[in-house]
């Protein structure tokens, strides 16, 4: 058997019967599904406590008479009430304001029609929600007024002919003439998620591939080893023994994931034409759960027509989306990307003697990476512009970068030029990788440092 | 005849001229060595000598930055590799992984089928008597433990050449005996071995060659018997029966009383033959005149002697 081969399958076994990997698999979708849906989640939880602030207007402009006595123009909200005083200097509301119980004190000054600014004490920091809230309530009383003060006749009816309030739809036409609706959202959703999997694979199995060598240097076997097989042989043995790992992961999630969709589009979703296994499937999903027949029971009555509406359209933008494009693309992205920073990850390893070693070391490694991410997270709302194209073409970031570009759709020439590039980056990285771990591997207590390792790179083989 | 071919006979590893660097660092300087086939070959030297550098040369874990390693004249390659085994002085293995799965991959990695390493394996265990720890951790083992399985799997795929680095060292007495007669059947069976080591008398009882290297340089080689003789000093053991002034006084200027002691055994006087032009002969002539002798041995160096008087001159030499 060939010796890269017993390495590999050495590496993927240890790995995937760990208990970590069995626990990883099959949390991760959820875990991955927790990550988008918890901040959703709490993003739509509201304040439910109320709020009391008191207003103080010396420009009068906020100010109407009610029955019992002063009253806010703005009517607040349902957790946001207003409370005017009049004649009362700010100074008195400080020392006490604490216990007051008061959320802030609004302060509208006589001049906000030129100066354009009012003041909010508060003794904790006002939400920004709260000051959006009175900075757009103000914006548009005071609007109002400035467009009264021009006394022309109609000017509410003229004002609400003039809003308007247009849908942009994105229609595709195909190379074959065909006409298709996409949704903007989803494909951004797919690249968002391809780049981010992408991020978190190279990241996760990188420093897996790190850690294995680090443990071979520290159990001292390295030396064992590399009298068997060549040093070269043993680090790509294991970048892809690890690599693999990750391929197995990536695909139990995909089919787990695949389980899951296909249950819950079932459950809520039953008029969407399903063949009858998915039915199946989801059924059986279904019985399996102690709480299985509540969800299945509301759903028609519960989702509103809108609602329907906008799944139907989601998975009408699903089927339209390239599929296959996206899915080859993003396994080339996803398989070299690794392959590129495994190598780099191997290097880091081979220059230490213990993992708290790596911290200095690993940072120049991912910086790009994280550079990457941050561009695109920036890109998803751009996938057209400079700093995306240029980040999608450079090696160390193009797998993160380019993966939320693709749905959009990218020129050919790019993506050829991206992927050639990367193939090569990887191959250079390789070959310096295989120098530099050759000599790293056999060094302990060294001084971490790049100086060093370029030191080790000019040794002769 | 070319230099290489000359040397490289009935060698099985010729190492010609081998010279490698570490930054600022000349690890080996021009080191040659000749290991005959079947022998037992010592590398001898202080820590930091360059001991472990040769030998992973040899191992082709490392490449030299000059000169060359030849395995029965022709140069060593990745052929070699499956006929060689090698235990580090620093032993280890994967700690999260079974003692016989361990084994077992070791074994393939040196070229032998799971089956064939399957059956050996088993052999090895039950001859150790370590049956009981083919399905345990190697961290769940001693250190000892450990390095008897070590040992198995530098050993299993019957390499023709064996490179042991340091190993008595970690052993308890017990075991070290077990590896000597251990290396022992191996030349038995015809293997072909290096070690190096600072324990000097299992180099007296084990190795037929030496190389001593001192400082990057191979100061001394050659047989054991032969570099033993070179350093005799012409010193004599006497056991006599008499008066030890009577022999003081009456010893003739050639020969020199280095000291006497006396125990349960007798009184036994260390001469030196001081001029060369006097024999063995010619000291027993004169001691006979002065008293009875019991017995009369000539003192041998033993290697350690050997080792540090080597080393001491190697280090005069260098002006330190």
């Amino acid at each position: 058997m060939n010796k890269i081969g017993l390495i590999i399958r050495r590496e993927y076994l240890t790995r995937i019967r760990k208990k970590s990997f069995i626990i990883m698999s099959m949390l991760g979708p959820l875990i991955f599904a927790a990550y988008i849906l918890i901040p959703m989640y709490f993003a739509t939880l509201e304040d439910k406590e109320e709020k009391l602030m008191v207003v103080i207007d010396d420009s009068g402009l906020f100010t109407g008479r009610g029955p019992e006595g002063p009253v806010f123009t703005i009517s607040g909200t349902e957790t946001l009430k207003f409370q005017v005083v009049e004649g009362v200097p700010i100074e008195t509301f400080k020392e006490s304001f604490e216990e007051s119980g008061y959320y802030g004190l609004l302060f509208i000054p006589s001049n906000i029609l030129s100066s354009n600014s009012s003041l909010i004490y508060s003794t904790n920091q006002v939400s920004l929600e709260i000051s959006e809230y009175l900075k757009r309530s103000m914006e548009s009383e005071i609007e109002d007024l400035k467009l009264a003060s021009h006394e022309i006749e109609n000017i509410e009816k003229i004002l609400l002919e003039v809003e308007t309030s247009i849908n942009v739809r994105n229609i595709k036409w195909t190379k074959d003439g065909k006409t298709q609706e996409t949704n903007t959202g989803v494909v951004m959703a797919i690249g968002y998620l391809g780049g981010m999997l992408i991020f978190f694979f190279i990241f996760f199995f990188g420093s897996q591939v790190m850690r294995g060598v680090i443990e071979e240097k520290v159990s001292r076997i390295i030396e064992v080893i590399v009298s068997s097989v060549k040093p070269f042989q043993l680090m790509m043995g294991k970048i892809l023994g690890v690599g693999l790992v990750g391929l197995t992961q990536f695909l139990i999630w995909m089919i787990l994931s695949a389980v899951l969709v296909t249950g819950l589009k079932a459950a809520f979703f039953p008029e969407l034409n399903q063949s009858p296994t998915e039915q199946v499937v989801a059924s059986d999903l279904f019985m399996q759960g102690g709480t299985a027949q509540e969800p299945a029971m509301q759903t028609p009555e519960n989702i509103s027509i809108e609602d329907m509406d906008m799944a139907q359209e989601i998975f009408a933008s699903l089927k339209s989306i390239p599929a296959g494009m996206i899915l080859i693309s993003f396994l080339f992205f996803f398989i070299f990307g690794y392959l590129l920073y495994a190598a780099m990850f191997a290097v880091i390893g081979s220059a230490v003697d213990n993992e708290t070693d790596t911290q200095q070391l690993i940072f120049p490694v991912i910086l790009p990476l994280i550079l990457g991410l941050y561009v695109m997270i920036s890109a998803i709302s751009n996938p057209d512009n400079s700093l995306a194209f240029w980040f999608s073409i450079i090696p160390f970031t193009s797998p993160v970068v380019m993966m939320v570009r693709i749905p959009f759709g990218v020129p050919w020439w790019q993506l050829a030029l991206s992927a050639s590039l990367l193939v090569l980056t990887f191959l250079a990285m390789t070959w310096v990788a295989a120098k530099v771990y050759r000599t790293g591997i056999l060094m302990y207590g060294k001084k971490n440092s790049y100086k060093e390792i370029w030191k080790w790179l000019r040794y002769s083989s | 005849m070319s230099r290489a071919s000359e040397l490289s006979g009935a060698n099985l590893i010729t190492a010609l001229d081998v010279v490698k660097d570490f930054s600022g660092h000349r690890a080996l300087n021009h080191v040659s060595m000749e290991v005959p086939e079947g022998s037992i070959y010592g590398l001898l030297g202080p820590n930091g000598a360059g001991k472990t550098t040769l030998l992973r040369i040899i191992n082709q874990i490392t490449a030299p930055d000059q000169g060359s390693i030849l395995f029965e004249g022709s140069p060593i390659g990745q052929e070699h590799r499956h006929i060689i085994g090698y235990l580090p002085e620093e032993r280890g293995l994967y700690k999260k992984m079974k003692v016989g799965e361990q084994a077992l991959y070791l074994a393939q990695l040196k070229g032998l089928s799971r089956q064939e390493a399957m059956k050996r394996l088993k052999l090895w265990f039950q001859k150790f008597e370590i049956e009981a720890w083919w399905d345990k951790k190697v961290e769940e083992l001693s250190k000892g433990m450990a390095q008897k399985v070590q040992f198995i799997t530098t050993v299993l795929h019957e390499p023709r050449l064996l490179i042991f680095d340091e190993p008595f060292s970690g052993f308890d007495p017990i075991n070290v005996n077990l590896l000597k007669q251990e290396i022992l059947q191996m030349k038995a069976n015809g293997a072909t071995i290096i070690f190096s080591t600072h324990n000097m008398a299992s180099v007296e009882e084990l190795c037929d060659h030496i190389t001593l290297i001192n400082e990057s340089e191979a100061v001394l080689q050659g047989e054991i018997s032969e570099i033993r003789d070179r350093y005799r000093a012409n010193k004599y053991l006497v056991t006599f029966n008499g008066s030890k002034e009577q022999l003081t006084k009456g010893l003739d200027s050639p020969y020199d009383l280095l000291g006497i002691e006396e125990n349960g055994m007798g009184q036994r006087a260390t001469i030196q033959i001081k001029n060369e032009a006097k024999g063995t002969g010619d000291l027993i002539r004169n001691l006979l005149e002065i008293t009875e002798i019991k017995a009369f041995q000539e003192i041998l160096p033993g290697m350690n002697d050997i080792f540090i008087q080597v080393v001491n001159d190697t280090i005069q030499k260098k002006g330190y």
